[in-house]
């Protein structure tokens, strides 16, 4: 197969051609400034309050409760800093050891941050990598600002039970934020209803282009922006606006409404093709998150005995393309935190692959895939010295 | 993604001498899972000559083909002759690793090392050293080789090439004066920045491991049991038992008193031990 394979949805995505086509009068003949007092700018302007209504869709929130910003990480940073500022009597955090390093790393630096000293609970997750509910409620305290959860995964895929969570945060008068960056477009959410104070995604995770993301916040909560400046985004998030990417991301929430049955249906069947095909030929092989509370999209699966890398660059071969949670992967000496926090043994955590999907992963290719893995796997562990043998 | 090499590329996928030489005159064991790399090096050696060289590789492309290109360096060669090759060598039968990769060519020196002397019923001198890096187990005379071999400035370069100070960090001071020691050689110090002290689970992972090895399996493999190091979690270390110790009664007692026990005298007094739900 010549085509590239790309099983690596969770990493980025590409842009949709809709999105595209939709994008480019933005990057020539309407080059206005939205801000501006004119019609050439001013129709800019509109473009951006449709994208604006195309992304509340989505969420089933109000437009005005959605400020663009430029990533995920921008939006978790402008929430959790946001929430310190408007508890400033409080000095707890809680949050969980497996969030994404845009919230992992933020918590572990707070005082740098904010120059103040934060206590901060990472609750534990299982073996397979859920948190326990009761636990959760146990580190709510008086002394907590904000609790912070990601809605889902984005190395297992697992689904957390966030709109439970923002419900018993509220109950106590507690923020609550969610890193929705994976679950945006592949499972049905309606903020309306729920007690969610902000919610974080990002435009790359689901076909719209890199550097453009979402901070939602829910209408009465308090705010404090991230960047200050002009009075964009209602003075919610200074700097010029990312038109052409913000119209972008509009188009490919509209995209991912109307897809979603698909998302829920046919992306999800052919990754449990793959997920059962490789686990059943594969021997030593075992899936890593909880099976029945996933994404549709999602498979992460260690291969005992062998490296990431090496596995990876093997698929390169035949242009597939995944990621794994090895420590070679990274650059870094040590494996995912993820799986560490969910006890994977090292036997397996070094040899874990991420298979992401999208709408626009075939049937062939997952066969393709199924054909391809079974003799890497087997090769690689002939040259293990740790290969016990099948 | 890294950039390797076509060559190193080229050994990654059609890897030489792959497997293990049975009665071999030489076994170099070095590296573990638990630290992302291994390499089981075996030698056949006639009359102080290696005429035959395998070897099974846990780890990346890198180490792959590092092991690979290893065999395939040696194979030939006189012993007296072997023992002259540096991880440098390795890498430039490559045409050279990434930087961060460069432990991968000293994984395969030191397993070379530690079959010769295996061949030769020694102690490697390294061995005697004393373990600077605990994360690791990378020891002073490691490290000082390293940087007199490779000419390391910095304890980041130190890190690339020995893996020494990549889990912690906690033992950067004395880094910093094994680099400093240098000086009279005639070596430039770069003072490395300063990182937070932090203690990372590796760390305690390896020592637990060893102790774990040492003076807790023996024991239970008599009774046809063993224990799984499944996770270290601040001082929480979860472990799971194996075997006939899954459906033993005393399984808890055995954790508590036991293996707690040896964990606190001899890798850290806080540790707590669990058992795996």
């Amino acid at each position: 197969m010549d085509k590239v394979v790309y099983l690596d949805n969770n990493a980025t995505t590409m842009v949709a051609p809709e999105v595209l086509e939709a994008m480019t009068p933005y990057l020539s003949t309407l080059y206005g400034n939205p801000s501006s007092m004119h019609t050439f700018g001013g129709q800019v302007g509109k473009a951006i309050d449709t994208a604006r209504e195309q992304v509340a869709s989505l969420l089933g929130c109000e437009p005005s409760e959605i400020v663009f910003t430029s990533c995920g990480t921008e939006s978790d940073s402008t929430a959790i800093l946001s929430s310190l500022r408007a508890r400033p009597e409080k000095r707890h955090v809680v949050t969980s050891r497996v969030e994404h390093p845009a919230i992992k790393t933020l918590c572990e630096n707070l005082g740098a941050m904010t120059a103040a000293s934060y206590r901060v609970t990472m609750l534990k997750v299982s073996e397979t990598g859920l948190i326990d509910f009761a636990q959760y409620l146990e580190a709510l305290s008086e002394d907590t600002a904000v609790a912070s959860i990601m809605w889902a995964n984005n190395e297992t895929g697992n689904i957390y039970p966030v709109p439970e969570m923002a419900r018993a945060a509220r109950e106590r008068g507690i923020l609550f934020h969610t890193d929705a960056v994976q679950a945006v477009g592949k499972i049905p959410i309606s903020l309306k209803d729920l007690d969610i104070d902000f919610l974080s995604m990002s435009g790359h995770k689901l076909h719209a282009p890199k550097g453009v993301g979402i901070l939602y916040v829910k209408r009465g909560t308090p705010f404090a922006p991230f960047l200050t400046g002009g009075h964009q985004e209602h003075g919610r998030r200074a700097g010029t606006e990312n038109v052409a990417s913000i119209v972008g991301l509009g188009k490919a929430c509209e995209l991912a409404e109307q897809k979603m049955d698909e998302e829920n249906t046919r992306v999800k069947a052919l990754r449990d093709k793959l997920e059962t095909g490789l686990l059943s030929s594969i021997p030593r092989s075992m899936l890593n998150g909880a099976k029945d509370q996933r994404l549709p999209n999602t498979a992460n699966i260690s291969f005992e005995y062998v490296e990431g890398e090496a596995i990876l660059l093997h698929m390169n071969r035949f242009n597939i393309c995944a990621s794994s949670g090895s420590a070679c992967t990274s650059g870094s000496l040590e494996p995912s935190h993820v799986l560490r926090a969910m006890g994977v043994p090292f036997t397996a955590a070094h040899g874990s692959i991420r298979f992401s999907l999208s709408v626009y992963n075939t049937e062939e290719e997952i066969d393709f895939v199924l054909e391809k893995m079974p003799p890497i796997i087997a090769e690689l562990r002939e040259m293990s010295p740790f290969w016990p043998g099948a | 993604m890294w950039l390797y090499t076509d060559t190193v590329t080229e050994h990654f996928q059609n890897p030489r001498n792959v497997g293990e030489i049975e009665n071999a005159d030489g076994i170099g064991d070095v590296g573990s899972l638990a630290c992302g790399d291994a390499l089981k090096l075996t030698l056949k050696i006639e009359e102080d000559r290696i005429v035959d060289a395998k070897f099974k590789t846990f780890g990346c492309a890198s180490a792959i083909a590092s092991s690979s290109a290893l065999t395939e360096m040696i194979i030939g060669m006189e012993v007296a002759e072997a023992e002259k090759v540096t991880n440098e060598d390795i890498a430039d039968f490559l045409g050279g690793l990434p930087k961060e990769k460069m432990h991968c060519s000293v994984m395969g020196r030191e397993a070379l090392e530690a079959a010769i002397a295996d061949y030769r019923g020694m102690t490697l001198p390294s061995a005697e050293g004393e373990v600077v890096c605990e994360c690791f187990g990378v020891t002073d005379i490691e490290i000082k080789r390293a940087i007199k071999e490779s000419n390391l400035r910095s304890v980041e370069e130190i890190t690339n090439f020995t893996k020494a100070g990549g889990g912690c960090g906690k033992c950067e001071d004395k880094l910093v004066e094994l680099l400093r020691q240098s000086v009279s050689e005639g070596l430039k110090i770069v003072s490395p920045e300063v990182k937070p002290k932090r203690m990372t689970a590796l760390q305690k992972i390896k020592r637990i491991e060893e102790v774990l090895d040492r003076e807790v399996r023996p024991g239970l493999k008599m009774d046809g049991g063993d224990i799984e190091l499944i996770d270290v979690d601040g001082d929480l270390v979860i472990v799971s038992m194996r075997g006939q110790c899954t459906s033993c009664a005393k399984s808890e007692t055995t954790i508590k008193e036991l293996v707690e026990k040896k964990l606190r005298e001899q890798v850290l007094e806080t540790l707590i031990v669990e058992e795996e739900k």
